[in-house]
């Protein structure tokens, strides 16, 4: 008799509990990056012709200089793109080796892109089936990933880079150098 | 005045749409394999994986350009013979398995295949109490 009193409240219990699971779940900022699981794996094979006039494109060998890379997955067509062009300016000004892989991009967008925001890359390899940005486990645009020098994926920015990921990226780079 | 103030704003936040769509689309994002067994057997599998962009939708459905670009790739690789779940693998080790609708077999999933076998045996143990109970009131009666 006593049990069953105390099993009245259970329902009520329960209750609160989902409610408290609920508020959890809507105060939480949703999280809608999709990491790539890829990191840490060697670069897969690939040939990409160049994307713009004066740069060269972009093969897999291009990535096993010793040195480390910064591989950035972009497009003429995306904003974000665009707003993070000065902090790879930056990171090319500070001795880094910025490589791009150019996505679903038309030649003359692209070159007027360059030509509007500068043109960081050392290379430019132009990928219109998205062979390598799916190869890579990137899920959008722009994307930028640290390629230590035997070409092995180290670590992968996803959106654009703020001023304040600037010295981060340096970091990460220095530490797959040091890594090789 | 007010109205073409109000189209240019429209127009210059639909310029990235537009430009979307200009792009021309990989081989197959929309367009069958010639085989129909093989494009009934990416189907199947396209219908099980994630579109990585929008995000609640098979890329069988979804109409993002990265759906069409995986659609693309999975067809060009089961017309050069690739296993469906070899493809499948091969997703999950580049995106996780954020991109497969069928769960896998991994200690995280186990609950998922164990709750209905566990269900079934509580079942089971319920109704054998229940049935004995009647019968002995039955002898009872």
């Amino acid at each position: 008799m006593k049990n069953l009193k105390l099993g009245i409240w259970l329902p009520l219990v329960i209750f609160f509990g989902l409610i408290g699971l609920f508020v959890h779940g809507l105060m939480r900022p949703a999280d809608t990056n999709v990491p790539s699981t890829f990191v840490g794996n060697p670069l897969p094979q690939f040939d990409l012709p160049a994307a713009a006039a004066d740069r060269p494109g972009l093969t897999t060998a291009a990535f096993r200089t010793g040195k480390p890379h910064l591989l950035n997955v972009f497009a003429s067509w995306c904003l974000p793109c665009a707003a993070e062009a000065p902090q790879l300016a930056a990171l090319a000004q500070a001795g880094a080796q910025v490589d791009g892989v150019a996505i679903h991009d038309r030649p003359d967008d692209l070159a007027r892109f360059l030509v509007n925001n500068g043109n960081p890359y050392a290379a430019i390899g132009r990928d219109d089936k998205r062979a390598v940005q799916i190869a890579i486990g990137s899920s959008g645009v722009p994307e930028t990933y640290v390629i230590d020098g035997q070409g092995v994926i180290r670590y992968q920015h996803i959106g654009d880079i703020r001023a304040e990921d600037v010295p981060m990226l340096l970091d990460k780079l220095k530490a797959a150098g040091a890594g090789s | 005045m007010r109205a073409a103030l109000i189209a240019s704003l429209l127009l210059a936040f639909a310029a990235p749409v537009a430009a979307q769509t200009d792009v021309p689309p990989a081989p197959f994002a929309y367009r069958q394999l010639a085989d129909p067994e093989q494009e009934a057997k990416a189907k199947a599998l396209m219908v099980t994986l994630r579109c990585v962009m929008c995000q609640s939708q098979s890329i069988a459905d979804s109409d993002a350009p990265i759906a069409g670009d995986m659609r693309s790739e999975v067809r060009t690789r089961i017309a050069a013979g690739e296993d469906p779940e070899h493809i499948r693998q091969w997703l999950i080790a580049r995106y996780g398995d954020y991109v497969t609708y069928s769960p896998q077999v991994k200690p995280i999933t186990w609950p998922l295949f164990a709750a209905p076998l566990v269900i079934l045996v509580v079942a089971a143990l319920l109704l054998r109490g229940r049935f004995a109970r009647t019968t002995v009131s039955g002898e009872q009666a």
